[in-house]
């Protein structure tokens, strides 16, 4: 189990559980009842903790390395999950993966951001930075889903889209850009979950959907807490008050009109219990797409567009 | 005993002349001293090396709009402050001094006129706002801009040059790449023509946006375009970058411009698109 930084008071009553537990197994002495008590301690200690987390503190929490990403909510909340790869143009991007799948019995377009979890893994998946393929990728999954009248569920955890070389000459703006023109006019259901990092660019690349939801200990903004720091303030020292600042936690984003809802993860994080977590998302999707049923393709684009039309406040002088 | 010795007498220096403040311009790129007067005759484009310097949306409604001659558009629209933001000083401070010190009311200005006859509705950018930042006032001014052409089948130009996001809007500046979008995709189903300019600079957000969905990506010469920034790129990838990377040039050749376009052709060139459309 990965502790954060924050996580220490309820770090030290794992360690001291873990080793009751230990010494319980040895079967020389009963420890049942104490084990017990110290596992009610530690759960609401970890639940207090996990009730009034800041929005930096949300900030790691959405980055925990043993966090579930697209590819076990795929598995988790569909049957028949079927990945497809490659952009038909260049490569496939590891860092985006997507494919039909069945929710509830009826098919379904999963597509999200990957993250790696292990070392290899991450680097394999490059972080989950896509590039301008994984939204060409994207967009091609898209407009197959587009083609057969399924709905497309999108998955958004990502650290940004990846600021590299090739990324420049294969046109990452551009990619973004088509994608979040073309997804406004998709003719199907776009439900998107940000269920980790959602980072500028890379998020809303894939993030223009007729519901934008995010999970509990999520982020969403144009820039991440560090990056504001470095540029407001000059340094990286000031990443907690720039998470604050950027009001990117779903509570606020909620509060703002910019996301349709959060959905709530299981005490202590979706991490520390993923199967319930993909219980309750599937739960979630099966509701916010059946809201959706009998909609005719031009009320789908229709919403679309004039929801993200009207956000944005400005004063007139 | 001195080397050189003077072998007439009467050498005297002749008293400094007084230049008058802002009478030449230094080119920023080869150092060439320019006279003002020429420089705006030459539509700020360095005679010596053909460098364009950057220009706001006065000099370019200027360049652009018969006898300059135009119509401003939602000219009333001021930032608001959605999230209370406060870096080193709060975000409303930012813009008042940025209001005082431009004249302007926000980085992007509307206007709708005729170019060699043809109507055009023009939305401009000015980098001396807050970087040419994008919050809700740039993202509300193109969504109209764009519904405006759409309601009279005018098409539109979009002059872009901008940082990107506006940090201090947050999650509300990045909105406003799927708001534009949304708006200008309208706009393309009406059948609507649209060209976008993209100049020194284009990054960030506005590159991953509406600068890139142009039915015409124009750009003029020189001017850095991209999505991340170089010193962003540089870091990740830890080594320097070729040279002429992210310019005009190098989007061109990799095939996401259609043309770059000098700025003393600008006019000629919007109004042969438009001439071409209509006809």
């Amino acid at each position: 189990m990965h502790f954060l930084e924050f996580e220490k008071p309820i770090q030290e009553l794992h360690e001291e559980l873990q080793r009751l537990k230990g010494i319980h197994a040895k079967g020389k002495t009963d420890l049942s009842s104490a084990i017990n008590e110290l596992e009610d301690k530690f759960t609401a200690e970890r639940n207090i903790l996990y009730s009034r987390l800041t929005g930096w503190q949300r900030v790691q929490v959405s980055r925990h390395p043993e966090r579930p990403y697209t590819l076990f909510y795929a598995e988790n909340t569909c049957t028949d999950f079927l990945e497809i790869h490659g952009d038909r143009v260049f490569r496939d991007d590891k860092a985006i993966v997507g494919g039909f799948a069945r929710l509830d019995g009826k098919t379904v377009m999963i597509i999200g951001h990957q993250k790696g979890i292990n070392t290899k893994m991450r680097q394999y998946r490059n972080f989950g930075m896509a590039n301008p393929e994984g939204y060409r990728k994207a967009l091609r999954l898209m407009k197959m889903a587009e083609k057969f009248g399924k709905p497309i569920i999108t998955f958004i955890d990502t650290p940004g889209a990846y600021p590299g070389l090739e990324a420049e000459e294969r046109g990452q703006a551009e990619a973004i850009a088509r994608n979040i023109q073309e997804m406004m006019r998709l003719k199907v259901p776009v439900i998107c979950l940000i269920v980790g990092e959602g980072a500028s660019g890379g998020a809303i690349g894939i993030g223009v959907g007729n519901m934008v939801y995010m999970l509990e200990n999520t982020w969403y903004s144009v820039i991440s807490p560090e990056s504001c720091s470095s540029i407001l303030w000059r340094n990286w020292d000031h990443k907690e008050q720039a998470a604050e600042a950027l009001q990117l936690t779903a509570d606020k984003m909620k509060g703002h009109g910019l996301i349709d809802g959060i959905i709530p993860e299981p005490p202590g994080g979706a991490h520390s219990d993923p199967k319930a977590m993909a219980d309750i998302l599937r739960r979630h999707l099966i509701s916010a797409l059946s809201k959706f049923e009998g909609w005719s393709p031009s009320q789908l684009v229709t919403s679309r567009i004039e929801k993200f039309s009207s956000m944005g406040i400005f004063q007139t002088i | 005993m001195a080397w050189f010795r003077r072998s007439t007498t009467g050498v005297t220096t002749q008293p400094k002349l007084e230049v008058p403040e802002g009478l030449w311009h230094k080119c920023p790129s080869c150092k060439a001293a320019l006279l003002t007067s020429e420089l705006k005759d030459n539509q700020y484009v360095c005679s010596k090396c053909n460098y364009h310097l950057r220009i706001g949306s006065k000099e370019y409604f200027e360049i652009l709009f018969d006898r300059q001659k135009f119509l401003e558009r939602d000219s009333d629209l001021v930032a608001a402050d959605p999230l209370g933001f406060v870096d080193t000083k709060p975000y409303l401070d930012r813009v008042k001094a940025a209001r005082a010190k431009s004249g302007l009311n926000d980085a992007i200005r509307t206007a709708s006129g005729t170019v060699e006859g043809v109507e055009l509705v023009v939305t401009c950018m000015d980098f001396d706002f807050i970087g040419g930042s994008m919050g809700s006032v740039m993202g509300e001014k193109i969504a109209r801009a764009a519904d405006y052409a759409c309601a009279t089948q005018t098409p539109l130009l979009i002059i872009s040059k901008s940082g990107g996001a506006r940090m201090m809007e947050a999650a509300f500046s990045l909105m406003q790449l799927a708001k534009t979008s949304a708006r200008l995709s309208l706009l393309a189903d009406a059948g609507v023509p649209y060209i976008s300019l993209m100049t020194d600079p284009t990054t960030g957000g506005v590159t991953a946006s509406f600068a890139m969905l142009g039915d015409f990506n124009l750009a003029e010469p020189g001017a850095l375009i991209g999505f991340a920034g170089p010193r962003v790129i540089r870091e990740t990838i830890g080594k320097d970058l070729p040279k002429g990377f992210q310019t005009s040039e190098f989007l061109l050749e990799h095939g996401f411009l259609d043309k770059i376009v000098d700025r003393k052709d600008l006019r000629k060139t919007i109004a042969q698109i438009l001439r071409l459309l209509k006809d």
